[in-house]
């Protein structure tokens, strides 16, 4: 039992804080980041690609450098910290993830190297109008034709839908609408014939597209795993993307306390910091107490991600994004009370990790979600 | 970082959970695990058995019953011991008066107290509180005057758990009432049976003699019985309660508690079927469980940084493990009060095992209430949770 990083992982860990303390210093250059056409530099997604961010869970075999879950949490805190708009989670995590987890060995040639390198971006096309956190809630038809197959239907919410080079998209290729099995996953790229992207900025400062497939031709080349057996790909990724947005959050709610902290021992009312006064002080420790507990079940998503059994795994996982959004509601919404008026202004550092926060605990399922989920499975096991 | 157990730590886990679960009494671990309350010879007969195995007292110095385990072992070995049901060892004797002897005490006082604190031949209780200190402990008023080669004590300590077993007491008593507040107190041991000692006893609200108030009436105590220097004993005493941390968040004891609240809710008709089949109920034990979770890794975390942290400041992980792990505490026993539903009303006619004379059809239901309330204390005991933020806010957050 060890919670300490290697070397090699405080080396990752200090070269991308340092490069997202130099790109992302002040609240007015992510802001003007967010305002590039795609939402994010992609100057800085090159220096990602050229510091090795980009291969980190891809094995060697597949053109990465086989990095595990706590080298993910490593960048993915980082992130959180510096509020990076980097399509990180959409390409590596989400879309790299499908590819790594369920693609063949040629889609993984065709596509990882590109990924590594930072010239292919990808994005997850999963959530419907329908679906809200269900993965296996695919309305989209995959219909045979030839070969392949033709995609019909619509994607919603894709998060750097509009960045991204390829789209890795849920489709049904049998049964219905909520059947476990019949689901595929194609790899179609973004221009094909067919597909329309409408991109637009979402309330953390990021880019989402909404994505309509409209007699979209596919081949056997494009499947990704076995057809018909997709969701259980799309079911690890979720697991992954959850242990990545744990440690993202960890690293927001750190800097959050941490900006609420130091607000609590300058402003002056009263004749003194406001930080005297006990009530604000426990509420700052009630702060501290949820970040905390956050932190720990970070590291426990890093623990149980790869874990062997399937059933704790996904419990597992479900509970630490209970936590996780249980703690990103009650940092970011103290935090801003705790800072009054200021904490209310666009121009905050503070306001726009709360609304990250808050975005954080929407996706790949909402405290009620993962509660029933382990309900569900009777508990934790032991 | 690797969150697992090294196999010797797993060897040493199945070891200590092997003895725990053969060697104490099922009886006795059947009485912890239904919150049924131990009588003075179960608690005796349980730290012996620990203590024939040289295991009553680990975390003390290795020349005085102690054994070298690292943070780890240690904690493995209390974890396993609660999730056993096992009665902790005496924590009057084994985590606050025997670290405080072995640290500060003179050689005489070592070789008199320390064997019998650890084989329980000696039952200690503590005497800090008092009816005017309580969070403000350091406004404490008994007062020891010295006159030859005794103290005199007079005064009043309260909250004095099991001192109605007791054999000795040790005490915080005001020496030099012209000092500020913390720095004319002194740490003494007093032998209950000194004429002037009256104990009389408080019922907590769930009707069990637990605590007790302890009255000094001219109590003459040798002066060889003051521990370390006169008026340093507030020293010694923050240094018992970073002692009584050990394991304070009770993590093991609130599994326990949750598996036992699974096994009853699949037992209890409700319905169609049984309580477990009720999805909010689930979903609420669920809370709980994946709080405990994340307390349990923020623990581990705790333990793996001892003795690594070189700048001598608090770890912010450990800060939370008492408040958190009170709430769980009692957040398990509200479930457990939930469970029992109705069947939780009928007040026990025996206070000793919480037992009926009486057939009653749910019987395990009958302790459930008095659980209940009786750990409401653990938010307020060893510095109450407010208490305990507002350390936190002024040692980690520099508030």
């Amino acid at each position: 039992m060890d919670f300490d990083l290697s070397p090699e992982q405080t080396q990752l860990k200090d070269g991308v804080d340092r490069l997202i303390a130099a790109t992302y210093g002040s609240l007015d250059a992510r802001q003007q980041l967010a305002r590039e056409p795609l939402g994010f530099s992609e100057t800085i997604w090159m220096r990602f690609a050229e510091m090795g961010l980009l291969g980190i869970p891809f094995s060697e075999e597949e053109g990465g450098f086989g990095g595990g879950p706590v080298e993910t949490l490593v960048v993915m805190e980082a992130l959180g910290k510096g509020l990076a708009l980097e399509p990180y989670l959409a390409t590596v995590v989400l879309g790299g993830g499908a590819v790594r987890l369920g693609g063949s060995a040629a889609l993984k040639e065709r596509v990882i190297p590109g990924v590594v390198e930072g010239e292919a971006r990808l994005a997850l096309a999963f959530t419907e109008a329908q679906s809200r956190y269900d993965l296996n809630d695919v309305a989209t038809t995959a219909r045979a034709s030839g070969d392949g197959w033709v995609l019909d239907g619509a994607k919603c919410v894709v998060i750097n839908g509009d960045g991204a080079g390829h789209l890795v998209i849920s489709a049904r290729t049998s049964g219905s609408r909520r059947d476990r099995d019949g689901i595929s996953l194609f790899l179609v790229p973004a221009d094909a014939p067919g597909v329309k992207i409408h991109g637009y900025a979402t309330q953390d400062g990021g880019r989402a597209a909404e994505i309509a497939l409209s007699g979209v031709a596919v081949t056997q080349a494009d499947l990704i795993g076995k057809e018909g057996r997709g969701l259980p790909i799309l079911e690890r990724v979720a697991e992954f993307a959850i242990a990545a947005l744990a440690a993202e959050a960890v690293g927001i709610m750190a800097a959050l306390h941490g900006l609420t902290i130091e607000y609590l021992k300058t402003r002056q009312q009263f004749g003194g910091p406001i930080g005297q006064f006990q009530v604000l002080q426990h509420r700052a420790v009630d702060m501290l107490m949820a970040l905390e507990q956050a932190r720990s079940m970070a590291f426990y998503a890093a623990m149980m991600v790869d874990h062997a059994d399937a059933a704790e795994r996904s419990a597992a996982l479900s509970a630490v994004k209970v936590q996780i959004n249980r703690s990103c509601r009650l940092v970011g919404q103290e935090a801003v009370q705790l800072h009054g008026g200021i904490g209310m202004t666009m121009e905050y550092l503070g306001a726009h990790y709360f609304k990250r926060l808050t975005m954080i605990e929407s996706l790949f399922g909402d405290t009620p979600h993962h509660l029933r989920r382990v309900g569900a499975a009777g508990g934790l096991a032991a | 970082m690797d969150l697992r157990f090294t196999p010797e730590e797993l060897a040493f886990r199945d070891e200590v959970r092997s003895f725990f679960r053969t060697e104490i009494p099922a009886e006795i671990r059947r009485k912890v695990s239904e919150g049924r309350g131990l009588s003075r010879e179960d608690m005796v007969t349980s730290q012996r058995i620990m203590n024939a195995r040289g295991w009553a007292v680990p975390h003390w110095p290795l020349e005085w019953g102690g054994k070298d385990w690292s943070a780890i072992q240690r904690y493995i070995f209390t974890e396993e011991m609660l999730l056993a049901a096992v009665p902790l060892p005496l924590q009057f004797n084994c985590y606050m008066v025997g670290p405080v002897i072995a640290a500060f005490g003179n050689q005489a006082q070592k070789e008199k107290h320390l064997a019998r604190i650890a084989n329980l031949d000696e039952w200690w209780c503590q005497g800090f509180s008092e009816p005017g200190a309580g969070s403000d402990l350091a406004s404490l008023k008994t007062k020891a005057v010295r006159e030859g080669y005794h103290y005199v004590v007079n005064g009043q300590k309260t909250w004095t758990t099991l001192g109605q077993h007791a054999d000795w007491i040790f005490c915080l008593v005001r020496t030099d009432p012209a000092a500020k507040k913390q720095a004319g107190i002194s740490f003494i041991l007093i032998d209950m049976k000194t004429p002037g000692i009256t104990l009389r006893p408080i019922i907590t609200l769930e009707g069990r003699h637990e605590v007790n108030e302890v009255f000094f009436d001219n109590v003459k105590v040798p002066v060889e019985n003051l521990v370390g220097e006169e008026n340093r004993g507030w020293d010694y005493a923050k240094f018992l309660l970073a002692n009584e941390r050990t394991g304070i968040a009770r993590i093991g004891l609130s599994k326990e508690r949750i598996a036992r609240i699974k096994r009853l809710a699949k037992e209890m008709p409700a319905g169609e079927g049984v309580i477990w089949d009720d999805r909010d109920f689930r979903e609420r034990l669920a809370e709980v469980e994946i709080e405990l979770k994340a307390l349990e890794i923020t623990q581990m975390r705790v333990v793996a940084a001892q003795g690594k942290r070189e700048d001598g400041k608090p770890d912010p992980a450990s800060s939370i493990l008492k408040i958190k792990g009170s709430q769980l505490q009692q957040a398990t026993t509200e479930l457990l009060l939930e469970v029992a539903g109705p069947f939780a009303l009928a007040a026990p006619v025996r206070q000793t095992d919480l037992s009926n004379d009486w057939p009653f059809d749910h019987d395990w239901a009958g302790p459930a209430a008095a659980s209940y309330f009786n750990n409401r204390k653990v938010s307020i005991y060893g510095g109450s949770n407010e208490i305990q933020k507002n350390i936190i806010a002024k040692a980690v957050l520099g508030l």
